[in-house]
């Protein structure tokens, strides 16, 4: 919206991962358009606070409705929106500190839920809106200005933790591939089920991993992240666990329950099978209580 | 013969307590009377000291009642704490299998349980007492008998068997009062009402609004006193379109119903204190990003966990100003059983017509009791539906239709119709894009504060304007206070107001007050919230207050009214 719009005031820093993510999802939506033949207007971006959030604002091109809320209740404002219009395709955009520490407790009943929402995860490892503090991801003894002496907590692990939360389709990707990052955006939408997407995305300013998620032979540094083996089997729980716990970034489709019934589905059989399809007769539920 | 008769049952949690004050209710309702019933208990399952009240009478009830005519207690405890509240000339049924009362010369003991026992059916305690009571007031017993067939013909096995159980119950609670001679004041018999009549709670007339005026989606988290509203949208609000269900937290209950304002539909909560503190932000972001809802929030005792389980209104500063930053919530607080179905609507129809969160400020003691009401008319609901933007005024000559377009309201867009845009919680512009420039702060300002206008409407009660000093409660103290007016009524000195529309207020209605030497405000909290907020509007208000759980007595409010009228020649409040 940049572009028609110079009052907006917010400009990632240059070479932010984000740049990357935001072109992916522009690709992702638009090849929706055109291949599924669904409107824009139809799909729903729901942002969370923080430098990634303002991808919402950033989209060029034709526009998707958005909601730009507060911090951390990205999945919330997405069930209500899926619990109200089922035929609506919404995708979260939110930071890891967003998502994973102030949103946290959303992620187990949006699982549960098995609401059919994509969720893209900005993981830069940092706060970057608020300044380069630690997030749930900052590595152990990351010195950050809220850890002067190094990060005393652990770091999490993300995968790890949505795989044990009964996620049903897990994705690693990299802000550094935006088509294939579009392809796996586009696969999830189409998932039925809850999806998330968790990219790697670097912060320039207060938390530079380009070089290393790449390794770099010459300095001697190994790669962080590497492409998931072609024989991984993704509908296998254990061999996903065994890459999320690997001690370095899998790339690639994680995990994919095979079987994924979700929420709208689970009410409408619930309700067929208990007949209560129809709208309520008010004028018959204040006949039961007339005296 | 008598108008009225007030029984109070006090025992432990599940000695079948409430279930005897709501029988009576049901029976003497059935017959044509006018009932209300009163219950309070602690925060726990089972046990507690747990009482229930019922009031019968010829003539529409305002309150619970003050004076008991039949104290019925099941123990030494009850007994001790209530019996101060029974009349000179009330009797005390008590329960002669827990305790013995030795000096009572206006007191029936009888062994309840054995009783019960005797019939086959130790649940039937509870009819055991209603006939005690019903014997007392001289009821005749087919009030009862008739209204057991029907309360137990559920088309199973045994329905025969409990029905029998439960007839011989109130005849043998029926046979032992009679054997004692004693009587209170016969009531006259019932008056004869016009149109049909529905005995309904609060939560349920305030559901059934809701309903009615086209709600779709419905999320909550359990709370007392507010779960009730939950677990009857769960069994009700059914159909394809519709949604409800339970959330993680209240936080998770105002972010989904964002979701679904904002999605095109109708949607919302219950909660009571604890849950609204947690609604606080994702309040202020449906202020600031516009999103019609409704949260009802039934107020209880606070702060903190508070009285979960009493009753209070003490909500109604928090509800005005639940989050920071300049905002102010429309408040619409029904002051009956029957106001709650209107209320509902009407909140509903609010949050549509302004396009932002509206508070339905109700309160344990009016969504908890049972009353009988006329039976709305549902030809008196007319859901509103929000503006929203269609597919001509996309193309409205120099660009797309810009949802947050100048100081005015401006047409929805709807997800998956024309008009995209971004509902933003961050100050933006007219497209919903973030910005700091002061021009546009200003503006968005305004505009939430503006749309306010169109909530003003002129419905209020009034009656005896001419007087200088008026009496308006808010809310659940209505009835106490109409009670206390009429009591007064005739001294011609006093004003009587109410109006459900707490913000905004009918502008009518404050230029009225404004003109008043003096308003009192009967309200249960500390703080004399609402007499404050009158004062901020140029109101000489000032509060009669009451923080004890329980709702007004009108003999209380009666008595503190007439000590004001009469030292009107004091002080008055200066705004
Ligand atoms: C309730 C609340 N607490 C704190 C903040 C301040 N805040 C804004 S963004 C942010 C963290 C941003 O980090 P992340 O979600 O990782 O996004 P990034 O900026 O790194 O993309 C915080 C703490 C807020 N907006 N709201
Ligand atoms: S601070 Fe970091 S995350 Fe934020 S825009 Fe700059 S580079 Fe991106």
């Amino acid at each position: 919206m940049t572009k028609r719009n110079p009052d907006y005031d917010f400009k990632w820093c240059p070479g932010c991962g984000d740049f990357g993510v935001v072109r992916a999802v522009e690709l992702a939506l638009a090849d929706r358009v055109t291949r599924l033949g669904e409107p824009i207007e139809n799909t729903v971006v729901v942002a969370g606070i923080g430098c990634s959030g303002n991808l919402v604002h950033l989209q060029e091109g034709p526009q998707p409705f958005g909601i730009h809320g507060i911090h951390g209740r990205t999945l919330p404002i997405a069930y209500g929106v899926k619990a109200a219009r089922p035929e609506l395709n919404v995708l979260v955009a939110a930071g890891d500190g967003d998502f994973l520490s102030i949103g946290a407790e959303h992620i187990g009943p949006a699982a549960k839920r098995n609401m059919d929402v994509t969720c893209v995860v900005m993981d830069n490892g940092i706060y970057g809106l608020t300044k380069g503090q630690a997030s749930p991801t900052s590595a152990f003894e990351a010195v950050t200005p809220t850890t002067p002496l190094g990060k005393l907590d652990d770091a999490m692990n993300p995968l790890e933790l949505f795989l044990a939360l009964g996620v049903n389709y897990i994705a690693s990707m990299l802000s550094t591939r935006p088509r294939d990052l579009a392809a796996t955006i586009g696969e999830a939408m189409e998932y039925p089920g809850f999806a998330i997407v968790h990219v790697q995305s670097p912060c320039t300013t207060y938390n530079d991993t380009y070089a290393a998620l790449k390794g770099n032979p010459k300095q001697g540094i190994e790669p962080a992240a590497y492409p998931l083996p072609e024989d991984h089997d993704p509908t296998n729980r254990e061999q996903a666990m065994a890459h999320a716990t690997s001690g370095r970034i899998p790339v690639g489709l994680l995990f994919r329950a095979p079987e994924s019934i979700p929420m709208y589905q689970r009410l409408t059989g619930a309700r067929e099978r208990a007949g209560q399809r129809e709208a309520p007769d008010v004028e018959a539920l204040l006949s039961t209580l007339e005296i | 013969m008598a108008t009225d008769l007030v029984v109070r049952f006090a025992g432990e949690g599940g000695q079948g307590v409430v279930t005897a004050a709501e029988g009576l209710a049901q029976a003497a309702a059935r017959v044509g009377y006018h009932v209300q019933t009163f219950s309070t208990f602690p925060s726990q399952i089972k046990g507690g000291p747990t009482w229930a009240q019922t009031r019968i009478s010829t003539r529409p009830v305002l309150a619970a009642g003050d004076q008991l005519d039949v104290l019925v207690v099941l123990n030494r405890y009850a007994y001790d704490h209530h019996i101060e509240e029974c009349r000179d000339d009330g009797i005390v049924v008590y329960n002669s299998g827990d305790f013995e009362i030795e000096d009572g010369n206006r007191c029936i003991g009888m062994e309840v349980d054995r009783l019960a026992r005797e019939t086959g059916n130790p649940l039937a305690a509870n009819m055991v007492m209603i006939g005690a009571v019903a014997a007392l007031a001289g009821m005749p017993a087919e009030y009862f008998t008739d209204f057991i067939r029907e309360r137990f013909t559920r088309g199973r096995a045994n329905d025969a068997v409990i029905i029998e159980g439960n007839i011989k119950a109130l005849d043998l609670g029926m046979d032992t009062v009679q054997e004692t001679g004693l009587t209170v004041a016969g009531l006259d018999s019932p008056p004869l009402t016009e149109g049909p009549r529905v005995l309904m709670r609060g939560y349920e007339a305030a559901s059934l609004g809701a309903i009615a005026s086209g709600l779709d989606v419905f999320v909550g988290y359990p709370i007392s006193p507010a779960t009730t509203m939950l677990t009857f949208m769960e069994r009700y609000l059914t159909g394809d379109g519709s949604y409800v269900g339970q959330s993680s937290s209240e936080i998770e209950s105002i972010t989904a119903l964002i979701g679904a304002g904002f999605a095109g539909k109708r949607a919302m909560t219950s909660t009571a204190g604890p849950g609204l503190s947690l609604m606080s932000e994702g309040l202020g972001l449906a202020w600031m990003a516009e999103i019609p809802l409704v949260v009802v929030n039934v107020q209880r005792g606070g702060p903190s966990t508070g009285l979960p389980t009493k009753t209070e209104q003490s909500d109604l500063l928090t509800a005005l100003n639940p989050g920071h930053g300049d905002l102010r919530i429309p408040i619409i607080a029904p002051g009956s059983v029957e106001e709650c179905f209107y209320a509902a609507a009407h909140a509903i129809n609010w949050a549509e017509r302004y396009q932002g969160p509206v508070i339905l400020l109700s309160e344990a003691s009016v969504a908890e009791r049972q009353q009988d009401v006329p039976r709305p008319p549902l030809s008196s609901i007319r859901p509103e539906s929000r503006v929203t933007v269609n597919g001509s005024e996309a193309i409205d000559g120099d660009g797309p239709p810009r949802r947050y377009r100048g100081e005015q309201l401006t047409p929805f867009p709807v997800p998956g119709g024309p008009g995209a845009y971004v509902a933003n919680g961050s100050e933006h512009d007219e497209y919903g894009d973030t910005t700091h420039l002061p021009k546009w702060h200003l503006q968005m300002t305004h505009r939430r504060f503006g749309k306010l206008a169109l909530l003003e409407e002129d419905l209020f009660e009034s009656e005896g304007t001419e007087a200088q000093i008026a009496l308006m409660p808010w809310g659940g103290s209505k009835g106490p206070s109409r009670a206390a007016y009429l009591a007064l009524r005739d001294r011609g000195d006093l004003a009587w107001y109410f109006t459900m529309f707490l913000n905004p207020l009918p502008p009518a209605l404050l230029e009225e007050l404004r003109a008043k030497e003096l308003v009192l405000v009967p309200e249960l909290n500390y703080l004399g919230q609402f007499a404050g907020l009158l004062r901020q509007q140029g109101v000489r208000a000032e509060a009669i207050t009451q923080y004890t759980g329980l709702p007004f007595k009108e003999r209380f409010l009666t008595e503190r009214i007439r000590e004001r009228l009469e030292a009107r020649t004091g002080e008055l409040v200066r705004v």
